[in-house]
């Protein structure tokens, strides 16, 4: 067994012959690892995950998870991995423990069994409380918890998490991470998730993966990639109209000056101590800082230096919105 | 850790699971059910009640009786068109809630939950498989119902009439479903929009409902029309249920009935199968 649970080579799909929605990437996820693929809406996550849990086929290249490849040996794939899908897709209509019971089935695991796994799962997610009502009842927390552990039904080596925390708010939220990393402890699996949101990455994942426009820009550990980024960011705005960028340039640690929607922005090391360096410099120019702030670098940095932009919505497919906002609405309810 | 579950698994392990699961939707919502029961009784007391279509014969004095008979029976092969209409209704409530089992996996796959089961090990067919089964039972419980009710409102049996007969409606009830759920599921297979799929159902529904002997022979419709029927799976499956119930049997167009619904129902599951290996999995 190589220690790359999940590898992809290659790995492409392209739609009705001319939108390529994942342009060949290629990663590894490594045993025990909780490996998150980050980007905008539309960059190809989704795709991703959905060529990895067998439900897409690769139009290119291959991909194998556990040692199984996801084309050929799609039976075997479906068998080691355990899927929460960005919506909710319990029945509202059964109640908790019926939910899991027809995940057990669907991987044929016999009653005495599940029926076992489903009351140790709902313990573990604290839904014993309600398992006999109807999922109807539940509150967007609940409901994620409740797909968390159908998820796990299977016992999985592998459990892919698509938006986990989609629509949820805040405090549910971070409520859900540590159901998340308690799950994995107990269960000693590798996790891959997908998330737009940041700080879910930074505060969950292992290594992250920035993917954008299908493609991967680049992979690394949070901390790796906050470092890589070469210490802390000024930003500030002057008065005057001058441009100023090569003589910030100049002053000492600064390593970058970009100008962006009329302010700079300046990667330099030791921030606290170069701030009062370049308002000074500036001030010898006769130039007045109006703002200044000084921030330690967040993955919305690293992110926004490798892609240029901040997250940004994009258009998507009516059933995807569709589907999503009634992940939203009930995460809600 | 090392357990795995794939002992367990056969081809068709899931089947059950998927069918309950759209069964308990319906059984456990009391009104829905209702409904599905009281459409059927409307449609007997308007149809078969109010425009009773024997009365042109029977209620006009100019025909003298026998003949207004005679001429009932060379029509519909009863005196009594309430009985005829009645068991039309078996062929219609079929009709529609095959009908509505395309719209099941039009609303799993927009809810996600349809990718959910794609990325189990359950077998591509038993997906679409379970729908049909579903639907079918649905069908053959509603049509059960529906009789039973025909016979409450005044059905009367023909003479050739054994309870052994009841299985054989069953049998052809069976074979329509499996036939008629598979083609509904076929074209929504790919649908990703209910109102798409509804408008292309409705198309479908109303001409297998018209262009059959459903509500009037055959044999007085335009020739193209009476194509069509002859065609129409509903046409066989209706004189299948008359013949047995209320009709004195023909045993060699009864045999035909039975072989045309047999051919229609493994040849639309095939489809409905193959065409699920092939969309299911993009």
């Amino acid at each position: 067994m190589s220690e790359d649970v999940i590898k992809a080579e290659g790995l492409t799909k392209v739609f009705n012959g001319n939108m390529t929605a994942v342009d060949h990437v290629d990663f590894s996820v490594k045993r025990g690892e909780i490996f998150g693929f980050i980007g905008p809406n539309g960059a190809g996550k989704t795709t991703t995950i959905n060529m990895l849990i067998t439900i897409l086929k690769p139009t290119e290249g291959k991909a194998l998870v556990f040692g199984y490849n996801v084309l050929k040996q799609a039976s075997e794939v479906r068998n080691v991995i355990g899927v929460v899908p960005q919506e909710y897709t319990a029945d509202e209509d059964l109640t908790g423990v019926e939910n899991i019971i027809l995940c057990a089935d669907l991987y044929g695991i016999p009653r005495h069994v599940s029926k076992e796994r489903a009351i140790e799962l709902l313990e573990l997610v604290e839904l014993t409380a309600f398992k006999d009502k109807k999922v109807m009842t539940y509150s967007g927390g609940m409901r994620r918890r409740l797909e968390l552990a159908c998820g796990l039904i299977n016992r999985p080596k592998v459990l892919f998490l698509d938006e986990p925390t989609l629509g949820l708010d805040v405090q549910t939220r971070s409520a859900t991470w540590n159901y998340i990393k308690l799950l994995k402890k107990n269960f000693d699996m590798t996790l891959f998730m997908t998330t737009h949101y940041l700080e879910e990455a930074d505060a969950l994942c292992d290594r992250i993966a920035i993917i954008d426009h299908g493609k991967i820009i680049v992979v690394g550990q949070p901390e790796e990639l906050k470092r890589g980024l070469g210490g802390d960011i000024i930003t500030l705005a002057i008065k005057d109209e001058a441009d100023v960028t090569s003589l910030v340039e100049k002053i000492e640690n600064v390593k970058e000056v970009k100008k962006e929607n009329g302010a700079y922005r300046i990667k330099t090391e030791k921030g606290e101590l170069t701030a009062p360096l370049i308002i000074e410099a500036l001030r010898e120019e006769g130039h007045v800082v109006t703002k200044l702030s000084l921030t330690e670098p967040t993955l919305n940095d690293v992110y926004l230096e490798y892609t240029g932009k901040s997250m940004r919505d994009t258009e998507e497919s009516r059933e995807h919105v569709f589907a999503q906002r009634m992940t939203m609405r009930r995460a809600r309810g | 850790m090392s357990e795995t579950n794939s002992n367990s698994q056969s081809r068709l392990h899931g089947i059950w699971a998927l069918t309950n699961r759209e069964l308990k939707k319906w059984y456990k919502e009391p009104i829905p059910l209702l409904l599905s029961i009281i459409q059927p009784v409307i449609w007997m007391g308007l149809f078969g009640k109010a425009m009773n279509l024997g009365a042109i014969f029977t209620g006009n004095a100019q025909i003298p009786p026998q003949i207004a008979q005679q001429l009932m029976f060379q029509t519909f092969k009863t005196d009594d068109y309430f009985s005829y209409m009645a068991l039309g209704m078996v062929s219609f409530v079929v009709l529609f809630t095959t009908m509505f089992s395309g719209m099941s996996i039009v609303w799993d796959r927009r809810l996600g939950f349809l990718n959910k089961v794609l990325s189990t090990p359950v077998s591509r067919g038993v997906i679409v498989f379970s729908k049909v089964l579903s639907a079918t039972f649905r069908s053959m419980i509603q049509a059960g119902i529906v009789i039973v009710l025909a016979l409450a409102f005044g059905m009367k049996f023909g003479a050739t009439f054994s309870p052994i007969n009841i299985l054989g409606v069953f049998a052809a009830i069976f074979l329509i479903c499996l036939g008629l759920s598979s083609l509904f599921l076929a074209i929504a297979i790919r649908s990703t929009r209910m109102e798409t799929h509804m408008a292309v159902a409705n198309l479908l529904t109303l001409p297998l409902m018209f262009a059959s002997n459903t509500f009037f022979p055959v044999s007085l419709m335009p020739d193209w029309i009476q194509i069509v029927a002859k065609i129409n799976p509903v046409t066989y499956t209706t004189d299948a249920v008359r013949q047995l119930l209320i009709y004195t049997i023909d045993g060699t167009q009864l045999l035909i009935d039975f072989t045309y619904l047999g051919v229609f129902a493994a040849v639309f599951t095939t489809m409905g199968i193959v065409l699920s290996w092939r969309y299911l999995s993009k």
